[in-house]
C-alpha cells in the first residue's frame, strides 16, 4: 500500500528553506482562493460552494483536529465530542442575544464553558478505559442534548433564533457571500494546527504518545497519566468549543437537532477516515467527508447510504486511514490494550 | 411527584419488567460479541430493526392468507406466533452473519486498530438503516394485531396481559436456552475458549472463524426475537427504531459487565424498571438521562459493571 503520509515527509525533509516556504505560501494561496472556485466542477448543486467550505467542511476540520488530540494522539475513544460544540453554540447563542457581547468576546467564554464541561466529564470517568470510555461520553453527549431539549429557558426543541452575525473587522460578514466566513475559520484552523504541533514535541505529546501506546507503561516511567489524559480531554473539549461558538454565530439560529450522536459518529469518522493521529490525514479525511453528501446532493435519496458504503468499503481497504501516521508512532498494540 | 409510582407500582413494575426482557435480548447481541471479539457491534440496533420489520411482515402476510379461511383460536395463534418469531429471529440471524462477514472479517485480520472496526460497523449500520428507510419511503409501518392484549388477571389491582406475559415468559426461556447452550454445547465451549484467551483456542484447534460466526448467529437470533416482542407489544416499526433502544440495550449489558451474559440479563431487567419508574416520576422527556447517569454513577463505583471479572483490567 503506497504511504502517501511517508511520501509527503520524505519530499518535506529532502526540501531546502526555501522550497518549504515556497510550498507554504503555493498551499495557502490555492486553499484561501477555494470561495473563488464556486463556478468548476467543485460545484455543490443545492447550497452555495462557499457555504459548504465554511459549514460542513472549515467546521468538520476544526472538530477533527481536536478531536484527533483525544483520540488520535492520546488514544481515547470519545463517542460525545458534540457535547463540546454544544456547550459552545449555546454559550454563543444565550449570551449574544441577551448581552451586548460580540462573538468575539464570547468566544473566550464559550472556550471556558467548554473546558469546564470538559473537566466535569473528564475527572469522573477517565479512569475507565476504553469502550467504557466511549460509552459514557456517548451518554453525556446525549444528556447534553435531551437537557437542552427539555429546557424551555434556552428555548426547548425550537433553540435560539437571531445569533448575530460576527463583528466586521474592517469588511462585513455576509449570509450571501460567505468568503470572509471561510478566511475566519482558516485562521482558527491554521492557529490550532499550530498549537498542537507546538504541544505534540514538547511534553505534553509525549506523555500523550507514550498513554497512548501503553497507559501502563507510561504510569511506571513517571507520567502523570490522570493529569495528561484531563488534558487531553480538556484541550479537544476547548476547540469544540471555539468551534460551536462560531458555528452558532454564524448559523444564527441552533437548535438541540444540530448536536445528535450522528455528528459525533461523523466527527470520529473524519480523524478514522483521514488516519487518527495525523494531523494533514484528519485535514483531508474531514474535509473529503464534509464536501461529499453536498457534491453528491443528486443522489439525494441514497446520499447517506452511500456514505455508509464508503466507509465500509474504506475501512476495509485502508484501516489505518488515508494518510496513516509516521511509521515510528505506530505501536505495537495488542489486542485489547484500549484504542 | 411519586404519587405516580406509588398509585400504579404493580403495574410499572410488570411493564418494566416486559420491557426489560426485550433490552436483554438484544442486549445479547451486544455482549456476546464484546466477550469474543471486544468490539462494540455497532451494527446491533439496525439487525434488531430488521427483525421486527421482518415480524411486522409475515404477520401482515400470515393475517391476509389465513383470516377468514381459519377461525380464530389458540392453536391458531401459536401457530402465527411461531410463524412471526421464527421469521424475526431467521431474519436478524442471517443478517448478522453477514455483517460479519462484509464488514468485520476481513478488518479483523487486517489490523490491530481498534476504532477502524467501529467505524466499519457504524458505517454498515448507516448502509442498512438506510436501505429500510429507501424501500419503506421513511413512513411508519404498523402490525396487525398478533396477540390479543387481553387482561389474563390482576394483582394488586394491575393488570397483568397477555402480551407482557409471552414477552417475559418467552424471553425467560430463550435466555435460559441460550445460557445453557454456552455452558454445556460444543460450540458454546467454543466460544467460552475464545472469549478467554483467542491464540490457546486457535492452538487447542478451536476453528476461530466458525466460533465468530456462530456468536454473531446467536446474537442475531436473540434480537431478532427482541423485534418480535417489540412488535407484539408497541405494534409500529420505523427505519430509526433501532437507534434509541440499541443504545438502552448497550448500557443495560454495560450496567450488568459486558461480555458477561447473565450480567446482562440483570442489567436489562434493572434498566427496564428504573426506566419506567422514572418516566413515571420526572416525565418521560428526561428518560434518556436519568438512565445515562445511572450508567455514569455505576462506572464510577463499579467499572467493570456489577458482575464485570475483577481481572477485566487485562482484558479490556
Amino acid at each position: 500500500m503506497i504511504n502517501l503520509r511517508d511520501k509527503g515527509a520524505e519530499f518535506w525533509e529532502r526540501s531546502n528553506r526555501p522550497v518549504r516556504v515556497l510550498t507554504v505560501f503555493a498551499i495557502m494561496a490555492v486553499v484561501a482562493a477555494l470561495p473563488y472556485a464556486g463556478n468548476t466542477f467543485l460545484q455543490t448543486p443545492v447550497a452555495a460552494f462557499d457555504a459548504v467550505l465554511v459549514y460542513p467542511m472549515g467546521m468538520f476540520i476544526l472538530m477533527a483536529l481536536g478531536l484527533n488530540v483525544v483520540v488520535g494522539k492520546s488514544g481515547m475513544l470519545d463517542l460525545g465530542y458534540v457535547a463540546f460544540f454544544a456547550v459552545g453554540a449555546y454559550t454563543m447563542a444565550i449570551l449574544g442575544t441577551r448581552t451586548g457581547l460580540n462573538t468575539w468576546e464570547i468566544m473566550p467564554i464559550g472556550i471556558a464553558a467548554a473546558m469546564f464541561a470538559g473537566v466535569l466529564l473528564a475527572i469522573p470517568t477517565l479512569r475507565l478505559r476504553g469502550d467504557y470510555l466511549a460509552i459514557v461520553t456517548l451518554g453525556f453527549g446525549e444528556i447534553v442534548r435531551v437537557s437542552a431539549l427539555n429546557s424551555e429557558a434556552i428555548g426547548g426543541a425550537l433553540g435560539i433564533a437571531g445569533v448575530p452575525f460576527p463583528p466586521g473587522l474592517g469588511f462585513e460578514y455576509q449570509l450571501l457571500d460567505q468568503k470572509y466566513f471561510f478566511w475566519t475559520i482558516l485562521v482558527m484552523i491554521l492557529l490550532v494546527i499550530w498549537v498542537i504541533r507546538r504541544l505534540t514535541v514538547r511534553r505534553p505529546g509525549r506523555a500523550w504518545e507514550s498513554i497512548r501506546q501503553d497507559e501502563d507503561a507510561a504510569e511506571l516511567m513517571g507520567v502523570s497519566t490522570y493529569k495528561y489524559k484531563i488534558w487531553a480531554f480538556v484541550f479537544g473539549a476547548a476547540i469544540g468549543g471555539g468551534a460551536g461558538v462560531f458555528y452558532a454565530s454564524r448559523s444564527m439560529v441552533i437548535a438541540p437537532d444540530n448536536f445528535t450522536l450522528n455528528t459525533s459518529i461523523l466527527i470520529l469518522a473524519c480523524v478514522v477516515f483521514g488516519g487518527m493521529g495525523n494531523i494533514w490525514g484528519v485535514i483531508v479525511g474531514a474535509a473529503i467527508l464534509g464536501y461529499l453528501p453536498d457534491r453528491f446532493r443528486f443522489l439525494s435519496d441514497a446520499r447517506l447510504l452511500l456514505f455508509g458504503l464508503v466507509l465500509v468499503v474504506f475501512m476495509n481497504l485502508r484501516p489505518e486511514g488515508i494518510l496513516p501516521r509516521k511509521k515510528r508512532e505506530k505501536a505495537i498494540v495488542k489486542k485489547g490494550s484500549g484504542a | 411527584m411519586f404519587d405516580a409510582l406509588i398509585d400504579q407500582f404493580w403495574s410499572l413494575t410488570f411493564s418494566g419488567i416486559a420491557l426489560g426482557f426485550i433490552y436483554v435480548l438484544i442486549a445479547m447481541g451486544y455482549t456476546m460479541v464484546y466477550g469474543v471479539l471486544r468490539m462494540i457491534n455497532f451494527a446491533n440496533s439496525e439487525i434488531f430493526m430488521v427483525g421486527a420489520f421482518a415480524t411486522v411482515m409475515v404477520s401482515k402476510y400470515v393475517f391476509e392468507l389465513s383470516n377468514d379461511a381459519i377461525p380464530p383460536s389458540n392453536v391458531k395463534l401459536f401457530l402465527v406466533i411461531l410463524c412471526c418469531i421464527v421469521a424475526s429471529m431467521l431474519a436478524s440471524a442471517l443478517l448478522a452473519f453477514l455483517v460479519e462477514l462484509v464488514a468485520y472479517r476481513h478488518l479483523r485480520n487486517r489490523t490491530t486498530n481498534r476504532i477502524a472496526p467501529l467505524i466499519s460497523a457504524i458505517g454498515i449500520g448507516i448502509v442498512i438503516s438506510e436501505i429500510v428507510r429507501i424501500l419503506t419511503g421513511a413512513r411508519t409501518q404498523f402490525s396487525p394485531n398478533i396477540v390479543p392484549k387481553k387482561t389474563l388477571a390482576t394483582f394488586q389491582g394491575a393488570e397483568i396481559r397477555l402480551d407482557s406475559t409471552l414477552t417475559i415468559v418467552a424471553g425467560l426461556i430463550l435466555f435460559i436456552i441460550l445460557d445453557r447452550f454456552i455452558k454445556y454445547s460444543r460450540l458454546g465451549k467454543g466460544i467460552r475458549a475464545v472469549s478467554m484467551d483467542e491464540d490457546s483456542a486457535k492452538l487447542m484447534g478451536v476453528n476461530l472463524n466458525r466460533v465468530i460466526s456462530l456468536t454473531f448467529i446467536l446474537g442475531g437470533l436473540m434480537t431478532g426475537a427482541a423485534g418480535f416482542f417489540y412488535v407484539n407489544v408497541y405494534e409500529n416499526v420505523k427505519f430509526n427504531m433501532g437507534f434509541s433502544l440499541g443504545l438502552a440495550a448497550f448500557t443495560a449489558a454495560v450496567i450488568g459487565g459486558i461480555g458477561n451474559i447473565r450480567g446482562a440479563f440483570f442489567g436489562g431487567i434493572s434498566l427496564g424498571l428504573v426506566e419506567i419508574y422514572a418516566s413515571a416520576v420526572i416525565g418521560t422527556q428526561w428518560k434518556p438521562v436519568t438512565v445515562f447517569i445511572i450508567l455514569i454513577l455505576i462506572l464510577l463505583f463499579k467499572p467493570n459493571g456489577i458482575f464485570g471479572e475483577a481481572v477485566q483490567r487485562t482484558r479490556v
